[in-house]
């Protein structure tokens, strides 16, 4: 699914922790137009899980989590419309 | 304007809020706000403006810090005893966050400064200790179109209100400050130093909420507070047609200082619940 997006903007966020991996994925869909794709890397399984779970909270739509490696996570999201 | 990497971490917690992030942020980093008064409200006031990151501070007063100031006053300290108490905030300010910048005016609001100073800025929070400044603030904002919050203290209790646009101003609810020898005195009257806290933070929360279009503010309200009873009450105001300054017909035209009357605290003819919002001290 993630694959038929295209990605305007890839944030490695593999050396951060929460809550700054999800303050910087925030900051980056802040920064892109609405309907725009964000792909964020991640480095640990707390920011795996709290990071998609925030941004839907913030109204964003979560395309995809993958992992392609033991500690590398991979979350697709698509900017709000607002 | 991008959020330094230092600016991200120190700002994190505004930034994780829905409705803040760092577009909010940003916001608040070019908003100026005016605190009248760096007393018992404008303490907390300041403080709290500046850790969030409100980017200009205009402090006005013209006192120096007394050493009875301490009790309540926080953002001064022992050694600031004699000192202006714009610079002694400002210091303060200064030490808190250096993305702050303080616009120190050492003197008195008054009928010929007010107009152009409140008009320097977004929003402006009034905490003096007295009932014709805060008419003043009342005047000259409405006068400017500006958007305020006033509020007061006195023994165990306070109050607090905010305008915006059309909202009910403080004539609406308070024709015109009390007699003189209506009020008493600070000394006599005495201040529980935390209810500057209470309710300086009160306006520290309207000015950003403003400042970030969020939520309610405390528009067409006034909202006291007691601490023996740790009862906080909403009263609801509404905008008076017949008021002198915001009415249909306004019989003030321009800006009039009231005789100084320190520490008033009981406005004539106002109502029983609405009467706290009273000094700053």
């Amino acid at each position: 699914m993630a694959g038929k997006n295209t990605v305007d903007k890839s944030l490695d966020l593999k050396n951060e922790v929460c809550p700054y991996t999800f303050v910087k994925s925030k900051l980056a869909l802040e920064e892109l137009d609405p309907g725009q794709v964000l792909e964020v890397h991640l480095g640990n399984s707390e920011s795996a899980s709290n990071v998609p779970r925030s941004i839907d909270l913030e109204g964003h739509e979560v395309l995809s989590v993958d992992r392609p490696e033991t500690s590398h996570w991979v979350v697709t999201v698509r900017r709000s419309q607002q | 304007m991008a959020l330094t990497e230092d600016q991200i971490i120190r700002y994190s917690r505004h930034i994780l809020l829905k409705g803040v992030g760092g577009v909010g942020q940003e916001k608040l980093l070019g908003s100026r706000v005016l605190v009248v008064g760096a007393g018992g409200l404008g303490s907390p006031v300041s403080l709290y403006l500046a850790a969030s990151g409100v980017g200009t501070i205009g402090v006005v007063d013209a006192d120096e810090v007394d050493l009875s100031n301490l009790q309540r006053q926080i953002v001064h300290d022992t050694d600031d005893v004699g000192r202006a108490k714009v610079e002694s905030a400002a210091e303060r300010i200064a030490e808190i966050n250096s993305d702050v910048r303080v616009e120190k005016h050492p003197y008195r609001l008054n009928a010929e400064n007010a107009l152009d100073l409140v008009n320097q800025y977004d929003f402006i929070v009034e905490g003096t200790d007295n009932f014709p400044t805060k008419f003043l603030v009342n005047d000259a904002c409405v006068f400017a179109g500006k958007a305020f919050s006033i509020g007061g203290i006195l023994r165990f209790q306070g109050s607090t209100m905010t305008h915006v646009g059309s909202s009910a101003c403080y004539r609406c609810v308070f024709r015109q400050p009390p007699p003189k020898d209506a009020v008493p005195t600070c000394s006599q009257a005495g201040v529980f130093g935390a209810v500057a806290g209470m309710l300086g933070t009160v306006q520290a929360a309207e000015t950003v909420k403003y400042l970030l279009g969020l939520g309610e503010l405390l528009t067409d309200r006034v909202l006291s507070f007691d601490a023996l009873t740790m009862e906080w009450r909403r009263v609801e105001i509404k905008r008076d047609p017949n008021c002198p300054i915001c009415g249909e017909n306004p019989s003030i035209t321009e800006l009039v200082e009231a005789e100084q009357a320190t520490c008033a605290w009981q406005p004539s003819g106002a109502r029983e619940e609405a009467q706290t919002v009273q000094t700053g001290v």
